[in-house]
């Protein structure tokens, strides 16, 4: 695995980050080193809920301090991440770890509910701190430098509750116009989208359910070596053998559970990070059509002359530098994100193709070198029998 | 030799060489022999052998079946295995010292008509001891010999832990089945999604196939399995051929033990009447308390029925424990032979299980390495 900032598993602190630094398509240093540890439990009257560290180390210059280290909850990444998308509506937004996870998804990561949520927040931050654009956004700097109240405060300041809802209500009227004109690259990229998001939903499917069986072949796996142990305590000549067989199967079993481990590890994260981020996908998709679909009707207004023409036509110019804007932004998001998803992706599986490898070399050397005790033993009684 | 049943079916089987009592070798055509005769053979050679350990026949009904292998009795696999298993048995006993020898095994593989008649011609079914006698018997002896009690034991865990081996193993299976079919689902899947791509299409495609190889390769490594399973529980029924021994010498012993006592009590009988004191209650001596004594011809001749019975006793006791102490000779003699033959047998298993482990691993390592490959030129 690549030691860059998108390896959770590795507790690293970002002092010894800087000294591991990989630099793959960020041309700049990297200055800003993120981590996400020690989630802890809080107890109010009103609620229970757990709050990570993050540890933040940066050479930055409009950062007032080289190191901060700051309390944060789930909430507060939500809303880091709709302030981002505020602001950047035709960027493609990390995705967040699911607000509430479907009934049974729990038990299927070893690392349990909490610690899973841990990585995938790690990742979160440190794909926005690698992000071309998204790394000088100002509330990503709060977010990770402010105590607090401070944050809180902060919060209180962004666009009131009333123009959101007035923003969504746009959308959905806008979004339900349908898009007329939309380019045929932005064409090309929603087909892909859908697809790809159909497949990869799939594959998170999959690649669960093959967990779940490889679980439960491990809880089998547990049972079938003893019963050769218990039945070597009534042989001879066949106990040796039969304890043997016991060893192997109990090698096995442990090379199954390494197995298990490497794939919760390293194939499941990743695929399911790619379902949200197609998730996401869809949204920004969404947003650029809608920015268009502004544009096109005060277009239409204009030809229909339906209100005052000059006013329109510097709305127009506006609308258009921003639709130009917002398309550019897309298109250079798009082709870094299609770069890293195919190395992620790409990663992910060599990853799990690597466990299978290593699992089947275990079982390989554990049953031949049963074999070779038991050939050698053959041959020893057949010398003896002889003499 | 090939010998397959099925309910209302005959099947084929031709006997190539085999020994007999004048040591000629025999080559008839092929003979049609139902899962029953087979049976019928099984329970001739029990009742002339009770000393020997008769091997035992496959199983008539799948059992241990994990959920690919439907209980199916026609299924053609089981078939197949139960084909092999019952040339298996016939080899066993073609394979034996004493029972190759036997009359009605060679004309099993040889006579066309009649022989099932020739069989009950025998008398066989009368000559074998009743179930209830037996189990009589197993509970009221009081000196078996101490080898047969810790056989018995013996062959009691035997049935019991390859049962349980059996069912986890079939379990086992089953899971296994389960994490290599689901990598099937990859392929499809990656086909699909390699139409979208530009430079992953290619990778994905061929991975996709890796996949689908890897998951169909199961069938192949589990068939093979049930091959393994089948040597196992070839010595759980042998467990119960190991018992029916068991079971034949407490019933003689309890035979003797019994006829020991009876010879007991009537010497004691004659004792009593030869001096005249009553140290058992009998009715005769009762009835001669309170009704009168007997005259002395009588007691003479009730002392001389006596002192033939007890020399009849004696004889059958001279002979019973003679025939007793043969049994557990010959018994224990083809034992030995038995436990050989199964230590070698199951140590064979156990290699060619591992044999199968190591096979299924390279598979494994070889698919993977290939998926491997073409995931990198993604």
């Amino acid at each position: 695995m690549d030691m860059n900032s998108f390896s959770p598993a590795m507790p690293t602190s970002p002092l010894s980050m800087i000294n591991q630094v990989k630099f793959e398509d960020e041309p700049n240093l990297k200055d800003l080193f993120i981590t996400v540890d020690e989630p802890e439990s809080h107890v109010t009257t009103i609620e229970t809920f757990i709050t990570y560290r993050i540890i933040t180390k940066t050479s930055r210059g409009e950062f007032d301090s080289s190191e901060f280290e700051v309390r944060r909850r789930y909430q507060d990444f939500l809303w880091l991440k709709g302030r981002l998308e505020e602001a950047h509506p035709t960027l493609i937004i990390p995705p967040l770890p699911e607000k509430f996870i479907v009934k049974g998804m729990v038990e299927r990561f070893s690392d349990g509910f909490i610690e899973t949520r841990r990585k995938a927040l790690h990742k979160f931050l440190n794909r926005i701190a690698d992000h071309p654009t998204l790394t000088f956004n100002e509330d990503f700097k709060v977010f990770l430098t402010a105590q607090a109240w401070e944050l809180s405060s902060h919060k209180k300041q962004g666009p009131g509750l009333l123009s959101r809802m007035g923003q969504t209500v746009r959308a959905v009227a806008s979004s339900m116009r349908g898009v007329k004109n939309r380019p045929e690259e932005f064409v090309e990229m929603n087909d892909f989208i859908e697809i790809f998001s159909q497949k990869i939903n799939l594959i998170d499917k999959i690649s669960q359910r093959i967990y779940k069986e490889e679980r439960e072949y491990f809880d089998e796996m547990k049972e079938y070596g003893p019963i050769h142990i218990l039945w070597s305590a009534s042989e001879e000549d066949l106990a040796d053998a039969l304890k043997g067989v016991a060893s192997c199967i109990d090698k096995c079993c442990k090379a199954t559970e390494k197995r298990m481990s490497g794939l919760s590890e390293a194939l499941l994260p990743v695929v399911h990070e790619y379902v949200l981020y197609s998730e996401m996908l869809m949204g920004v998709m969404k947003r650029r059509d809608q920015i268009q679909a502004e544009l096109d009707s005060k277009v239409e207004a204009l030809t229909y002359k339906k209100a005052d023409t000059d006013l329109l036509t510097e709305e127009i110019g506006k609308l258009e530098d921003k639709v130009e804007c917002a398309n550019n932004a897309l298109k250079a998001d798009w082709e870094r994100w299609i770069q890293s998803m195919q190395n992620d992706l790409k990663s992910a599986f060599m990853d799990m193709a690597e466990e299978n490898i290593y699992y089947y070399e275990q079982g390989l050397a554990t049953w031949e070198s049963f074999l070779t005790t038991q050939t050698d033993l053959h041959l020893e009684e057949a010398s003896e029998d002889k003499s | 030799m090939r010998k397959r049943r099925g309910p209302g079916q005959r099947a084929p089987g031709s006997t190539r060489s085999v020994e007999h009592t004048d040591g000629q070798s025999v080559l008839t055509d092929s003979l049609w022999r139902r899962y029953s005769e087979f049976e019928l053979l099984r329970n001739y050679l029990l009742v002339y052998y009770p000393h020997i350990v008769v091997p035992p026949l496959p199983e008539k009904r799948a059992e241990f079946v994990w959920h690919k292998l439907s209980a199916d009795n026609m299924d053609p696999d089981f078939v197949e295995r139960r084909r092999i298993g019952l040339e298996n048995f016939l080899l066993r006993i073609a394979s034996h010292p004493t029972l190759c020898r036997d009359k009605i095994f060679y004309l099993f593989l040889t006579q066309e008509g009649n022989w099932k008649e020739t069989v009950n011609e025998t008398g066989f079914q009368l000559k074998a001891d009743s179930r209830l006698k037996a189990l009589n018997a197993t509970f009221r002896v009081k000196n078996p010999d101490k080898r047969f009690t810790e056989l018995k034991h013996y062959s009691d865990e035997l049935q019991s832990v390859i049962s349980h081996l059996l069912r986890v193993r079939a379990r086992v299976a089953d899971r296994l089945y389960g994490v290599y079919k689901v990598h099937g689902n990859y392929g499809r899947v990656f086909s699909e999604w390699s139409a979208i791509e530009k430079e992953m299409g290619d990778g994905l495609q061929s991975a996709g196939h890796h996949m689908d190889v890897y998951a169909s390769s199961i069938d192949d490594i589990l068939e093979d399995e049930e091959h393994y399973a089948d040597q196992l529980k070839e010595y759980l029924f042998y467990a119960e051929a190991l018992r029916a021994v068991c079971r034949k010498h407490e019933l003689m012993q309890y035979d003797l033990e019994m006829a020991a006592q009876d010879l007991a009590s009537k010497k004691q009988q004659c004792e009593e009447l030869a001096t005249g004191t009553v140290r058992t209650f009998s009715l005769k001596g009762m009835t001669t308390k309170l009704f009168g004594q007997e005259t002395p011809e009588q007691r003479e001749a009730r002392i001389k029925v006596l002192e033939e019975q007890i020399n009849e006793g004696e004889q059958q006791l001279k002979s019973k424990n003679l025939e007793g102490r043969e049994f557990v000779r010959n018994a224990w003699a083809d034992i030995e032979r038995f436990k050989e033959q199964k230590n070698r047998d199951l140590k064979e298993a156990l290699i060619s299980y591992a044999v199968m482990q190591i096979s299924m691993c390279k598979k494994g390592i070889q698919v993977w390495t290939n998926a491997k490959e073409c995931f990198s030129k993604m």
